[in-house]
């Protein structure tokens, strides 16, 4: 068995900032259990003297002219923000009151 | 002359003779998809401005401008490819009513080829999903039964063609989302090598698996849509630089079937008949024989890590899609919610619980164990070495055999909430497409026939080494030649009438 609990769901949620209820953080922690314990598998194959693979086909040094392209104007920019002021995105407060 | 039963290669003909203008045969595909959406539900956007775009090909054309070869030609798009004209949503509630400030390569060279945007098909959210339940604007239903899945995540696209609304689709895979609802919905699905199509606007799900490619009813559709959109975009730096073949001309010169003589297709012992429904091993065993009476060896390959596959699949997708999906941030663009007096973070986290459906958590949440410490060798790192694993196994049967074959999925189309509560079920259902993305080589399905059982479509599979995509081309139209001739016609001529009662 793996060590999905709900705690630890419940901090991934965290990390990923998604905010999971009660009822999710339930159900997904049991679904991530069958899931991880079926997944686990790979370390059976993986050994030391295999190589990573990040990318299937490789590339190497891939850089543009340094020249300037052609870029989206700040309007186009801020066309789909849900709040903008002043060319800028706006947000509500960075920091919490005890912070 | 009903011009949505037209293949593209004949629409296009048509259009280039005068015969049939391209308001016409937009205007046609529009009445079609007016009688049959509610049905199918394959489209999200229908473009308000198809018909424009139409005129303005005809307009040209009949003013002798020199148009590419499918010009005036109708294109459904996946709504996973960002478009200026319309909304692009990634089937996700997240970036409901998004207009993206340019077009994704693959339409820009779509619309500078004359293809004529028709709409946006339906997806699984964020390409997430082998069965479109996960679109969070409802699901698409199969031509062939409206109670039955049209496949994921690309649903809506081959749905859309298998329905005669569209010639010419595009769609994404990442995992088998071309292939797999190709082989359920009778129609051909093709996935580039890695790097052979731009990947530039294509809502990014797992960059180093995703590819985008054609939709279409016949492989030689496939090779005039790859053409159009295929080759180097310097938007994309893992696009690759070769100069590529008409995928249109091997096509069209498979289809004489000379390609089958002395063909070696190989056959993986790891993949046996038992693990396929009856009538999907049974369609697959009978194309192998009908290729073989013409020529063709039939070779038995080993391919021992594959069975791997979807455990690596399973890592490295939610790995990369967590990473990938944290740009909707509520901030730059997307669904921001309302928290009175809560911080950035708090809406953030509030508004990506309410945007995201549970299977886009599910994998975030997968992804983010995967990635975090104290894990990653074993799960993350292991998945990446099961990767070269299975290359070596692809690199071992390319030396022995041309092409590999297997059947493009284990069942034909299951039923609408079959698998919905069952991740893993739906998961599994992948295995035969995996391998392709995880290497990187190009894979086609094309309809091998309908299993006995069900009368429902079965696709067979051809993989080829990276960078062959031609040879795919080649064999799939000598064998879908073969078998169209053996059938009588198209198979989706089988297909059930829609629109009307039933």
């Amino acid at each position: 068995m793996s060590e999905i609990t709900p705690d630890l769901v419940r901090h991934l949620g965290v990390l990923a900032r998604i905010q999971l209820s009660d009822e999710e953080v339930e159900r997904l922690t049991g679904q991530l259990d069958v899931i991880v314990d079926n997944i686990a598998k790979v370390s059976e194959v993986a050994t030391a003297d295999v190589a990573a693979t990040s990318h299937p086909i490789p590339l190497q040094n891939v850089f543009r002219a340094d020249v300037p392209g052609e870029m989206l104007t700040i309007e186009q920019v801020l066309q789909n923000a849900p709040d903008a002021a002043d060319g800028r995105f706006r947000v509500t407060a960075i920091l919490g009151e005890e912070q | 002359m009903d011009l949505t039963r037209l293949t593209a290669a004949d629409l296009a003909a048509r259009l280039a003779s005068g015969e049939v203008s391209s308001v016409e045969a937009t205007q046609a595909h529009l009445d079609r998809i007016a009688a049959v959406d509610a049905d199918i539900h394959a489209f999200l956007h229908v473009s308000a401005h198809a018909l424009d775009v139409a005129a303005d090909i005809d307009r040209r054309r009949s003013a002798g401008e020199d148009l590419g070869p499918v010009a005036g030609v109708p294109l459904a798009i996946k709504d996973v490819l960002v478009t200026t004209d319309m909304p692009s949503t990634s089937g996700s509630r997240i970036l409901e009513g998004f207009m993206s400030p340019y077009d994704a390569t693959v339409v820009a060279r779509s619309r500078a080829a004359g293809l004529v945007p028709l709409g946006k098909t339906n997806m699984d959210e964020f390409a997430m999903g082998s069965s479109t339940e996960h679109s969070a604007y409802g699901p698409t239903r199969n031509p062939w039964d409206l109670d039955r899945i049209p496949g994921g995540s690309g649903g809506g696209s081959a749905a859309a063609v298998a329905a005669f609304e569209a010639p010419l689709a595009l769609g994404s895979d990442t995992g088998g989302s071309i292939r797999q609802p190709a082989h359920v919905t009778g129609t051909v699905g093709m996935k580039p090598t890695y790097g052979g199509v731009s990947r530039y606007g294509a809502i990014a799900l797992a960059s180093s698996l995703d590819q985008v490619g054609p939709v279409t009813r016949t492989v030689l559709d496939a090779g005039l849509l790859h053409d159009v959109i295929g080759g180097h975009d310097p938007h994309d730096s893992t696009s690759l630089s070769d100069s590529w073949p008409s995928f249109a001309a091997a096509a069209r010169e498979g289809a004489s079937g000379a390609v089958l003589k002395g063909l070696k297709v190989g056959v993986i012992s790891e993949l046996p008949d038992s693990g396929f429904q009856t009538g999907v091993s049974e369609s697959f065993r009978a194309a192998l024989a009908t290729m073989e009476a013409q020529g063709a060896e039939i070779v038995e390959i080993s391919a021992p890590h594959f069975e791997y596959g979807v455990a690596a699949y399973y890592l490295i997708l939610p790995a990369e899609a967590s990473s990938n999906l944290a740009k909707f941030d509520s901030v730059r663009f997307g669904l921001r919610l309302d928290v009175p007096g809560g911080t950035v973070e708090d809406v953030m986290a509030r508004t990506r619980d309410a945007g995201f459906g549970d299977e886009v958590k599910r994998r975030i949440i997968l992804g983010t164990y995967a990635l975090s410490a104290g894990y990653y060798d074993a799960y993350y790192g292991s998945a990446q070495k099961v990767r070269t694993l299975i290359q070596r196994d692809f690199d071992e049967a390319f030396g022995q055999v041309d092409v590999i074959a297997t059947p493009s999925a284990p069942t034909t189309a299951f039923k609408l909430g079959e698998k919905i509560d069952d991740p893993l079920q739906m998961y599994l259902n992948d295995v035969t497409t995996i391998p392709a993305n995880l290497a990187g080589v190009p894979g086609i399905s094309i309809p091998s026939g309908l299993a006995a059982e069900d009368g429902l479509p079965v696709g067979i599979q051809f993989l080829a080494p990276a960078r062959e995509d031609a040879r795919l081309y080649r064999v799939g139209a000598a064998l879908e030649a073969l078998l169209v001739d053996s059938w009588g016609g198209p198979l989706l001529d089988r297909a059930p009438l829609l629109g009307g009662a039933r």
